[in-house]
């Protein structure tokens, strides 16, 4: 206060010029300082180069299926023949697949990873929850193929041995539990993603439930609720788009997972009721066939696999980060 | 007979033991996966592993010297390609993206980052490997680079953002142009930073396998120069892990041990340095 006049009279000396002047000046400043629109230029080039190549993903999956998209138009999707010698492919059992270990593996994930996710926002000290955060991350890290391996030599026998057996003597009765079952299944293939996708759920849940504003928890509290009551009437519902978003997030990488599944599903192009029963998915057909693909079509058929999966990733991808922007507005950015 | 307040209670804590457990598992799963490696891959690993080609199918033995090499230059290849796109890309957003245009690429870089990468694989088939007509150390390295750019952009992006603003109106008030900010000032004190973000986004792409079946493919042995097939850790432990030879999935878990030490290790380095989380990462 007492500094203020004189630093005022200090100021307006070096008046700062009003707003259109300031932006010619900026505009200027960057077109005559060659240096400046160098770095300019060259960040704008390493901006449109990101922007070129999602441009040739597009282009490259659109004229790889050309020929597949003409012979079977959206039949390919419904029909569930896949036969490369006759030259006649349907992706049905193909998407079943897909569709069936995702769904298994968020049916797992979901609980747990919210579980944790609340867990560690809400219950542990900011210091074991940093540290068990990092260790739910460790998780994310571990290359698919490691997964594979685990689910190969070390699930599939625990599951043949101590899981199945009892789990059909109980409920063998219901399709979905019914037939041999061989080890690699979809079953399997469900569990093993479940893992790999339990960290996106966890560590984005926790950020949106700590980005929850203190007020309604202080709010909730006043009234007499428990911490339980706060968090599943106040907390969670408040934070629910961010959750979703997560949810999104983890479905994307599912059903694009290829590694891990191809190694435990037994790859079998098959629509069967039980879950026990080897499958197949988009991924898992693209891995394995692609480079033994002879002829134009077959190819080509792999390649339009390539685009349907793509596409339905896009699309969740771009919801979960339009949930995720808006579940962050106003707070902390997830 | 329960009151209602002493229910409510009893439901709070049932439900809190519950997520604790949903905490404990999926922390104890990391463990039970660390424990599997170190155990059956510590014990299958042996010098040869390291210095030896991989041997004919009907031996017993041999290494995975190649693998360990081509990894590295398909790394190399991806890093040289991903991480100045990527560093420059933050830049941009960081520095010079305005709203519409800031907006729209860190969209489109969201959505790279989530493309899976089986996709990229086909991809870099249909746009080198095709064209070309061979399979190669360069294709691998390509579709390994393109995994590389979101995650560059984006830790780049938040590391730039952090450096606090008192700096460059230093540098502003000291008359330095733009550029000269950036480079002298902006830069050096996220350096560190983006260097473990980098080093975080190589941990990750090491262990992709999938981008490289079509690309880089597999090879039993060296690989000269960049236009050969050659032989990754990931793609071996692949192959070899779905082959029908108890020896051949010995090394596979050896393999395995070796890839997630590396990636553990980056982790942790990274962890130990920052003392915070990268969030743009997961």
């Amino acid at each position: 206060m007492y500094m203020a006049p004189h630093a005022d009279h200090a100021l307006s000396g070096t008046q700062a010029p009003g707003v259109l002047p300031k932006i010619i000046i900026r505009f200027a400043g960057r077109f005559m300082r060659p240096a400046d629109a160098l770095a300019y230029l060259l960040t704008l080039a390493a901006a449109s180069a990101i922007f070129a190549i999602v441009v040739i993903i597009v282009y490259q999956l659109v004229a790889g299926s050309v020929l597949s998209r003409h012979t079977f138009s959206w039949n390919f999707l419904v029909t569930s023949v896949w036969d490369p010698i006759a030259g006649r492919f349907g992706a049905l059992p193909f998407i079943y697949g897909t569709v069936m270990t995702a769904m298994l593996s968020l049916l797992i994930a979901i609980p747990v990873g919210l579980g944790t996710a609340i867990f560690l926002a809400e219950q542990a000290a900011r210091r074991v929850s940093d540290v068990l955060t990092f260790l739910v991350e460790l998780l994310a890290a571990v290359p698919s193929v490691i997964y594979g391996l685990l689910g190969i030599f070390i699930l599939v026998p625990i599951l043949e041995t101590y899981i199945v057996p009892p789990l059909q003597a109980v409920f063998g009765f219901l399709p979905i539990f019914s037939g041999t079952f061989y080890g690699v299944s979809i079953f399997s293939a469900g569990i093993v993603l479940s893992v790999m996708i339990v960290p996106f759920i966890v560590s984005v849940g926790r950020e949106v439930l700590l980005s929850v504003p203190a007020y309604l928890r202080e709010g909730s509290f006043a009234l007499g609720a428990t911490p339980w009551q706060t968090i599943s009437r106040v907390i969670v519902p408040y934070a629910r788009r961010g959750i979703y978003g997560s949810i999104f997030l983890a479905l994307a990488r599912a059903l694009g997972e290829t590694m891990a599944v191809t190694m435990v599903i037994g790859n079998t192009p098959q629509i069967k009721a039980s879950l026990l029963a080897p499958g197949y998915t988009i991924a898992a057909v693209i891995a394995n066939e692609f480079t033994e693909a002879t002829g134009e079509l077959y190819l080509s058929s792999l390649v339009e696999l390539g685009l349907v999966l793509f596409a339905v990733t896009f699309v969740l991808n771009g919801l979960a980060r339009l949930m995720l922007i808006g579940a962050s507005k106003g707070g902390k950015e997830v | 007979m329960i009151s209602h307040s002493q229910r409510k209670k009893i439901v709070n804590r049932v439900m809190f033991a519950l997520t604790g457990l949903c905490a404990a598992l999926t922390v104890g799963t990391l463990f039970f996966i660390l424990g599997f490696l170190v155990v059956k891959g510590g014990a299958s690993l042996n010098w040869d592993f390291f210095t030896k080609l991989p041997a004919p199918v009907d031996e017993i033995g041999g290494g995975m010297a190649n693998a360990i090499v081509g990894s590295a230059k398909v790394l190399l290849l991806a890093s040289a390609l991903g991480v100045p796109v990527g560093f420059l890309g933050g830049l941009y957003l960081s520095e010079y993206g305005g709203k519409v245009p800031g907006f729209v690429i860190r969209y489109v870089t969201d959505l790279l980052n989530g493309v899976p990468s089986i996709v990229i694989g086909i991809v870099v088939y249909e746009w080198i490997v095709h064209r070309q007509g061979h399979f190669s150390t360069f294709a691998g390295g390509v579709a390994l680079g393109i995994m590389m750019i979101p995650i560059a952009v984006r830790s780049t992006e938040e590391f730039l953002h952090s450096v606090p603003s008192s700096l460059r109106e230093g540098a502003i008030a000291l008359g330095a142009a733009k550029w000269q900010v950036i480079a002298t000032v902006v830069i050096p004190a996220a350096m560190r930073g983006i260097v473990t973000g980098v080093m975080l986004d190589l941990a990750r792409v090491a262990g992709e396998t999938a981008p490289l079946l079509f690309t880089a493919l597999n090879n039993q042995f060296w690989s000269p120069g960049w236009n050969n097939p050659t032989a990754t850790l990931p793609a071996m432990i692949f192959s070899y892990a779905i082959s029908p030879y108890e020896d051949w999935h010995r090394q596979a878990w050896a393999a395995g041990f070796v890839l997630l030490s590396f990636i553990v290790c980056i982790n942790l380095i990274v962890r130990f340095s920052l003392r915070y989380r990268i969030e743009s990462v997961v």
